[in-house]
């Protein structure tokens, strides 16, 4: 008989149900062909004009009804697909009952220029527009719907109506960790004995002309727009800047002895998560990295295991210049000598950098690598960065049996969160 | 569960329109002063201006402040407070294991940018592509990073070095009710030792009005007491912020309590279902009274929102207990409300006295016993009901 603890004498948790989409596609079966194809989801952006832009590439989500429409329409469609997958497999409480809490990541959310230019018109002052006319217009015309649009509750709060989600959902934010952070409150409240079972989640379907703009001005995007498909090289030489991209993950977390219960199957353990933040900078890291390095140790703390235990990373791996030269030097003095012979893989290089969702699509992505004992690549790895030598799974999907995984994640604003993933309860 | 901890309140950092810290709030409080509110500066709106602060003195240097919206600047602010209120300022060690829990809004916009853009961009023959030229050539690159919600934490984390964790909660008022939650589960739960937890708001700024003005839900001058007359949200700018701490942590740093924080609940009523938000907030504020009315008070921080806070003033004027409204007193901070209305609380009852009834909210009654124990509701405008309890620590 299996103990229901950990080896601190916890609940474990375990996930019963993963669910995703990316611009690569929607759900878990589509996604893991072309990841494992070393397949690009980065192309020319046709949302919005991109005359003027420096960046005109991302990883956009455009074959959904609402890919057009604001950023939390798309953020919640995602989600609700993602979610919608990862409790069908689960099979976890009734139709739009799910037996525990939700934990939400989603992106910044504000009235768009759409609404804007609307309040404009209908105001139409004879001199300049202010926001005294934007005030009055909407005060006046029954926009009421987009009061609930532009909270930042709403996406949440649609979707704990929709699945049944148990009390107050949590809305939540870590910049480029959130998916991490949605995981890791999950756990913790399971851990906690506050419920036997959490539902995570994160998405973005952020990508407006505004947002793209706004981090092509602090110079985080890669400006190779020639060809999109061959712009995401994370841990290459030729690395520029991330691309931004959409989608979402969705976990079912599940005390093990709950999942056991009603028969359910195990895909996954998260053995542990590990938290540092970093007081350095608004976007830098900390140079010497010791926020990361925390970040995973904690982690592996957590996990209780050593690092040799570690037998692939999902890196964090934005294709930035700085990211990934900081990220190694974390891993380095994690591993050690250790590291140049642990294969090491960026999801981002096919899926571009979905900000808000990524912690979460790549926890699903490490958790399927487990099982499929196959390792997506690091694609557009070209030219290998002598500074920061690394198994980065160049190119081609590689069949290994994984048995544990890191899963990076770091965030501007200083915020990181790190997971160790397993296939199966010790 | 029976192997909880208690969960101490050992540092409070707190600014708004009254003024900063426990002496200003207090002696204002009790003097029973009419509210500060501005009631032209945004007219037709009412809201509470934040008084006069001195920045440098919690965040000394120019360039740290340049990097923030107002909204930081206040959190980041009543951060410092909260950390030296603590005796933790400074203190590597600590701060390098104090958890932070942030509820945050965020999006302050520029807003002359935008109405340049809005005055020109219906006469373009190309509407779209103006926008973005506008906003390429326009947009202060750092502004990004001065709207975006967990900014407040990272620039706490810059300031103050708070690094243990950093997490930041998103969801208008039931931010502000989980934040403390999650600082409080985990200690509670012996997983966290010592926590951060708070919100920041900004009410100054027409454009966080305009999404309250979309449902018509910010109230409009003259100023009126919330819970008498709820027919609007009267925004004010606020900051707080609470240290959490195991009283194992604290004793051992000859620390001292302010208050006990002895439980935060939160729930999401079917706000369409009639009666539903009146029975949630009942089944709330009973669960954290128990058994005990003797020294007890409730403390809200209705928003003024008519429909929610007619339900909160039902379930109250049913209760028997002392009411005060904290919104009536400093104005809504909406992520930041629960903060500022539990730091408020815990002074009370640290003081062990509660603060005189305003005149013309007939719900708040006089009450010259001993505060022992304070119940602070805090009903969303739109979604959301949280409780929490704070007691006396002795």
């Amino acid at each position: 008989m299996a103990s229901y603890t950990d080896k601190a004498g916890r609940p474990i948790v375990v996930v019963t149900g993963m669910g995703l989409v990316t611009s690569l596609g929607q759900g878990k079966t589509d996604n893991w062909a072309k990841l494992t194809s070393g397949t690009s989801g980065i192309h020319r952006i046709t949302r919005f004009p991109i005359d003027a832009m420096r960046t005109t590439i991302a990883g956009t989500v455009d074959y959904l009804p609402k890919s057009k429409s604001t950023a939390p329409d798309l953020s919640e469609e995602l989600a609700t697909l993602a979610a919608d997958e990862a409790i069908a497999e689960s099979g976890i409480g009734g139709k739009g009952r799910f037996p525990g809490p939700l934990f939400c990541a989603v992106p910044p959310i504000e009235l768009e220029w759409p609404q804007r230019r609307i309040l404009a018109q209908e105001a139409a002052p004879n001199a300049a527009v202010t926001y005294d006319d934007l005030l009055r217009a909407a005060e006046a015309n029954g926009h009421d719907a987009w009061h609930e649009r532009f909270l930042y509750g709403s996406i949440a709060d649609h979707l704990a109506d929709r699945f049944g989600t148990r009390g107050q959902p949590i809305s939540l934010s870590t910049a480029c960790a959130s998916g991490n952070t949605s995981i890791q409150l999950g756990v913790e409240a399971i851990r906690r004995g506050d419920c036997d079972a959490a539902l995570s989640i994160a998405t973005d379907g952020s990508v407006t002309a505004e947002a793209l703009i706004r981090f092509s001005l602090l110079s985080a995007l890669s400006t190779n727009n020639e060809v999109p498909e061959a712009a995401s090289r994370p841990f290459a030489k030729n690395r520029d800047g991330f691309i931004i991209a959409e989608g979402a993950g969705a976990l079912v977390l599940e005390s093990l002895e709950h999942a056991l219960a009603r028969g359910a199957k195990i895909l996954g353990v998260v053995e542990g998560v590990g938290e540092m933040a970093d007081s350095f900078h608004r976007t830098r890291s900390s140079p010497d990295a010791k926020p990361v390095i925390g970040c995973m140790r904690r982690a592996l703390a957590d996990a209780v295991v050593e690092p040799d235990a570690i037998d692939y990373i999902n890196a964090h791996g934005t294709s930035t210049p700085e990211n990934d030269r900081m990220e190694f030097t974390g891993m380095s003095a994690v591993f050690g000598e250790r590291l140049t012979g642990i294969p090491i893989s960026s999801n981002k290089s096919m899926i571009g950098h979905t900000l808000t969702a990524a912690g979460a699509i790549e926890a699903v992505i490490s958790l399927m690598t487990i099982a499929n004992g196959r390792i997506p690549p690091t694609i557009n790895y070209e030219l290998p960065d002598p500074a920061i030598p690394l198994d980065v799974v160049p190119n081609v999907a590689r069949d290994a049996t994984v048995t544990r995984v890191m899963s990076n994640s770091f965030g501007f604003g200083g915020q990181n969160v790190c997971l160790v993933l397993t296939g199966e309860p010790a | 569960m029976s192997n909880r901890r208690d969960v101490w309140i050992t540092g409070i950092g707190l600014v708004s329109s009254l003024g900063e810290g426990p002496e200003a709030h207090m002696q204002a409080l009790s003097s029973g002063t009419a509210p500060v509110v501005d009631a032209t500066g945004f007219a037709p709106y009412v809201v509470h201006p934040l008084a006069p602060i001195s920045f440098d003195a919690q965040i000394p240097k120019k360039g740290d402040q340049r990097q923030m919206e107002p909204w930081q600047r206040i959190g980041t602010y009543a951060a410092g407070l909260a950390l030296d209120s603590a005796g933790i300022k400074g203190n590597k060690d600590i701060l390098g294991t104090t958890d932070m829990v942030v509820a945050a809004g965020g999006g302050e916009r520029d807003q002359s940018v935008d109405g340049a853009i809005l005055t020109e961009i219906e006469s373009q023959p190309n509407p779209e592509i103006f926008l973005n030229e506008q906003l390429q050539s326009n947009l202060r690159p750092t502004l990004f990073l001065a709207q975006l919600s967990n900014l407040l934490a990272g620039n706490i984390s810059i300031v103050h070095g708070v690094t243990g964790s950093s997490r930041t909660f998103m969801g208008e008022e039931s931010s502000g009710t989980d934040a403390v939650r999650i600082g409080w589960s985990r200690i509670a739960a012996g997983t966290s030792e010592i926590a951060l937890v708070g919100g920041a708001y900004n009410a100054e700024r027409r454009d966080m009005l305009l999404l309250f003005a979309l449902k018509r839900l910010a109230m409009h001058a003259p100023w009126a007491p919330v819970l008498a007359q709820p027919r609007g949200v009267p925004t004010g700018s606020a900051g707080a912020f609470l240290v959490l701490e195991s009283p194992e942590h604290a004793t051992a740093r000859g620390a001292k309590p302010i208050a006990k924080l002895s439980g935060v609940w939160s729930e999401r009523a079917q706000r369409n279902e009639p009666g539903a938000v009146e029975a949630v907030i009942e089944a709330l504020i009973n669960q954290a009274r128990g058994d005990v009315t003797e020294g007890t008070a409730i403390l809200s921080a209705a928003s003024g929102a008519p429909e929610p806070t007619a339900a909160e003033v039902a379930v109250l004027a049913r209760s028997g207990l002392p009411v005060r409204s904290i919104t009536d007193r400093v104005g809504h901070g909406l992520e930041a409300q629960m903060p500022v209305a539990l730091a408020i609380a815990a002074l009370a009852v640290s003081q062990g006295s509660l603060f005189a009834p305003l005149e013309g909210e007939p719900l708040e009654k006089p009450f010259t016993e001993t505060l022992s124990r304070a119940i602070v509701t805090g009903v969303g405008h739109w979604r959301g009901e949280g409780v929490a309890l704070v007691e006396r620590a002795d």
